[in-house]
């Protein structure tokens, strides 16, 4: 197929590659964006699968009242570590590892600007990783004070175990990887574009990646420097945080979440470019309003970061502050509801090829816009009075989170696994996937939202036997086993189609950005001939030179 | 129907007002997923590509006007939330003013200290209050962040150390009202539980009179041994007893304890069996407790539980 492709010159220098027959050293001493893109998906794989298996030792614990699986020490291990392996060691590094491997091909570059900085950063997350989970071997185990890690109860005395440390040490490691590949990624997009691809022509994913990657090199100083302090606390007696010594208790809660919530839009957004490709594809028709979902994920950057004490609204900042963060977070709601109505409005008029990719996409525009209404309604202070803390946040953020994130993920592998192994994933089996996922994922969430409502707290062992909480949490119980079914047959499916798979080809989904015109997987140097950009779709037009999406394009 | 608790059973005015906006919002949130639902299901049926439909669709790249309808449509939909947000928040959690504490709350890891400083009554963990009057409650921590949270009552509010907050409480019916710590606060945070209980004035006032008696100290019997044991053992450097040396504030002050419904924050009922298992090994009914297993042998656990039923 490439020979139809018009000539233009390679444009990046060559880079010195190790052979790929030197086997795992070819991997472990690696500077390719692609090898190292795969080594991203891998490691945030095994840490998906441990961190599952920590939800459902929780799910265990909490599928009857008063029940005993558990120590009340072991589950607050289980839930820390859930939702740190999740969010850090999970979303964030495969969405970063889809972006390392995946924009260079986009924009038609021969590798990330830095290819030596990008090794740095996934070896600085997996050793970060590895050195979080460490800590399950000292003596009282894992970190046990949440994700959130609020202190003083991270602090001494109310904390003398030696999880918290291993923690804070862990993530500001991957923390300096992530700001160092956002700043690669910026770099990378601002600088190695290939002749044609303006800023107005890159795909949607990679411009989602861009903003993420402000976000990252923004947000994610914040919450190093307060895991700086918070060292500095633990070990060498100090007392950023120590209100009995002069700290202040909610500072850390204003640097936490300074991070957290510019965290969630991290976790977002790249998903939302990946929904951003998928969508049209397999419409068969562009993405509608090409500019406004652009604009409208600036947008969502800049309010991000005006909306952090929303999760404060109980420590009690007082009335006007409430009122502010509580305006800023709802109108979040007004640029993520173009991103739903272009979506939907792409899919609309369109001639839908419902692959599984596209059965995740759909799925997601539902289960992210329940996540991000019952966002709208929490955003209202007095509403969040009394649903926060309780097990509606829980259902709300997994909407967000797992209805949006890991559905777009999922979506994302499906689209892209041929690309990156040269093999069709088993249609049949990713059906199976999709369904148990969709109904493994509700079952297990959506009561969640009535269990808060009834006044059921986060993050307790246990609970008393009130009317119906036991029968609402074993339901929630079953469903996440369900969901556990659902990623076995995920994995099944990687299995097989990695040994037994169709033959993708250059271009199966009969795709239009750059990624799709080289070979799958592609060559170390990406592209032998990158093609002509004169538009948002560069392979649509030149299969149809007759309609390309700008007509009056000159070539550049 | 029985009764589901939370928003399903607002109690208090300030709950009906947040319940009312709750209903509002999810009036909003019903409508925009049913149009987002009901545009997928077209879709799915109208617009799926027909097997050897190979011709590309009409390719339609965007309409501006659509873009502002649904930019502008949304804005007007979070003013509206907005302003109804403002209205809640000034009705339900007005600021206190310099008001003096009707009640102050004090968190400890994993136990509510009460303090009603207008009738100088110290208890733990039950919440005693008059009908229908709504009380300033000062909170306040000694050690970690609780939350202080009676789903049927009234919003949540934090108890920070180092910074003290207000918040409203009041009950409309009379009855007792469940509640918990809503922060993480550590090993038992599941366990750190309140009760509201909410009587008509005269059965309040009468609770009040109760609380300020300061019980004698029992002279003979089981009773006496108890009192002994209690000043002798480890007891007193936790609790406060009225009337005797014991007045340290680590652990419940333990005057009126035979009034109370539950023992250890709501782990156990409060019966004299329940108190001798609690007193023979409290690490087993609430493991990473601050009280230790004592060690006591059964007849100094029966002693000191004959002792603590005997203060009235």
């Amino acid at each position: 197929m490439s020979s139809r492709f018009p000539l233009v010159p390679e444009n990046a220098e060559s880079l010195p590659t190790l052979n790929e027959s030197e086997g795992m050293l070819s991997w472990v001493a690696s500077i390719d964006h692609k090898q190292i893109g795969i080594m991203y998906l891998i490691c945030t794989a095994v840490f998906f699968f441990i961190g599952g298996i920590e939800a459902l030792l929780m799910r265990v614990q909490l599928a009857q009242p008063e029940n005993h699986f558990l120590s009340p020490e072991v589950y607050n291990q289980m839930f820390t570590m859930h939702g740190t392996t999740m969010i850090f060691l999970v979303a964030m590094p495969f969405l970063i590892g889809a972006g390392v491997y995946l924009v260079p091909l986009m924009i038609g570059a021969r590798d990330m600007a830095f290819p030596r900085l990008n090794a740095l950063s996934f070896w600085l997350f997996l050793f970060g990783g590895i050195l979080v989970y460490y800590s399950f071997l000292t003596q009282s185990g894992a970190s046990d004070v949440g994700w959130f890690a609020y202190s003083p109860l991270s602090e001494k005395p109310f904390s003398l175990n030696k999880g918290p440390t291993y923690w804070a040490l862990g993530l500001l490691a991957a923390g300096i990887g992530s700001i160092a590949s956002g700043l690669n990624n910026i770099i990378t997009i601002f600088t190695l574009r290939t002749p044609g691809m303006t800023l107005r022509r890159v795909p949607l994913f990679v411009w989602m990646i861009l903003v993420t990657s402000f976000l990252i090199i923004i947000a994610m100083p914040i919450i190093g420097s307060a895991f700086a302090m918070m060292l500095i606390d633990r070990l060498l007696g100090a007392a950023f945080f120590t209100p009995a010594h002069g700290g202040s208790a909610i500072l850390w809660q204003h640097f936490f979440w300074g991070f957290g919530h510019p965290e969630v839009y991290i976790l977002v957004l790249p998903a939302f470019g990946i929904i951003s490709e998928v969508i049209p594809v397999f419409s068969r028709k562009p993405i509608y309003g090409y500019a406004f979902v652009a604009g409208s994920t600036v947008a969502i950057g800049l309010l991000s970061f005006g909306v952090w004490a929303h999760h404060m609204f109980a420590v009690g900042l007082g009335n006007v502050a409430n009122a502010f963060f509580a305006l800023v977070s709802m109108l979040i709601a007004v640029p993520t509801g173009i991103k739903i109505f272009n979506w939907v409005a792409t899919m609309w008029g369109g001639k839908i090829h419902f692959a599984t990719p596209m059965l995740f996409a759909t799925a997601f525009i539902i289960e992210f816009v329940i996540g991000g209404l019952t966002g709208v309604a929490i955003a209202s202070a007095p509403l969040d009075w009394t649903v926060t803390d309780s097990y509606f946040i829980v259902a709300h953020f997994h909407y967000t989170i797992f209805g949006g994130t890991v559905f777009a993920i999922f979506a994302g592998i499906y689209y892209w696994f041929p690309k990156i192994t040269g093999r069709m994933m088993s249609e049949t089996l990713g059906k199976w996937h999709f369904w148990l996922t969709i109904v493994g994922f509700n079952m297990t969430f959506f009561i969640q939202h009535f269990l808060g409502v009834m006044g059921m707290p986060r993050r307790t062992y246990t609970y008393h036997d009130l009317p119906y909480w036991g029968s609402m949490n074993l339901l929630s119980t079953i469903g996440a086993f369900i969901l556990a079914i659902s990623v076995i047959v995920f994995i099944l499916n990687v299995i097989v189609s990695l040994r037994k798979g169709n033959v993708a080809g250059d271009n199966p989904w009969n795709a239009w950005t750059l990624e799709w015109a080289t070979s799958s997987p592609p060559p170390v140097h990406n592209f032998d001939l990158v093609p002509p950009v004169r538009g948002r779709r560069p392979l649509w037009d030149l299969a149809h030179p007759d309609m390309p999406d700008e007509p009056n394009a000159k070539i550049v | 129907m029985e009764n589901l608790g939370g928003l399903f059973n607002p109690s208090s005015p300030q709950l009906e007002t947040m319940a009312g906006l709750t209903y509002y919002m999810i009036g909003v949130a019903v409508i925009i997923l049913a149009i987002i639902v009901i545009a997928v299901t077209i879709i799915i049926i109208r617009f799926r590509k027909k097997p050897g439909d190979d011709v590309e669709p009409y390719q339609e790249f965007g309409s501006l006007k659509l873009e502002v309808v649904w930019t502008i449509i949304p804005l007007g939909i979070v003013a509206v939330l907005f302003l109804l947000t403002c209205n809640t928040m000034r009705a339900v959690s007005p600021p206190a003013g310099d008001k003096e504490a009707d009640l102050v709350v004090i968190g400890h890891q994993w136990w509510w200290e009460l303090r009603y400083p207008k009738y100088g009554i110290i208890t733990a963990n039950e919440v005693h209050l008059p009908v229908g009057k709504n009380l300033l409650v000062r909170l306040e921590s000694i050690d970690v962040i609780h939350d202080f949270w009676v789903p049927e009552l009234a919003r949540k509010m934090d108890l920070v150390p180092g910074h003290p907050n207000y918040m409203w409480l009041i009950a409309s019916e009379p009855g007792v009202y469940l509640g918990a710590c809503a922060e993480f606060c550590g090993d038992q945070h599941a366990n750190m539980r309140i009760r509201i209980i909410a009587q008509e004035e005269d059965e309040f006032n009468e609770w009040v009179k109760q609380q300020q008696v300061i019980p004698s100290t029992p002279t003979s019997g089981q009773a006496a041994e108890g009192a002994q044991l209690f000043q002798d053992m480890a007891c007193m450097n936790c609790h406060t007893i009225f009337g005797t040396p014991a007045a340290a504030r680590v652990g419940p002050n333990l005057t009126h304890l035979s009034d109370r419904q539950t023992i250890g924050a709501g782990v156990l009922t409060n019966t004299p069996e329940n108190l001798t298992k609690w007193l023979t090994n409290p690490q087993k009914y609430k493991p990473g407790a601050y009280m230790p297993n004592m060690k006591l042998s059964n007849s100094e656990v029966k002693s000191i539980v004959a002792y603590l039923e005997a203060l009235k």
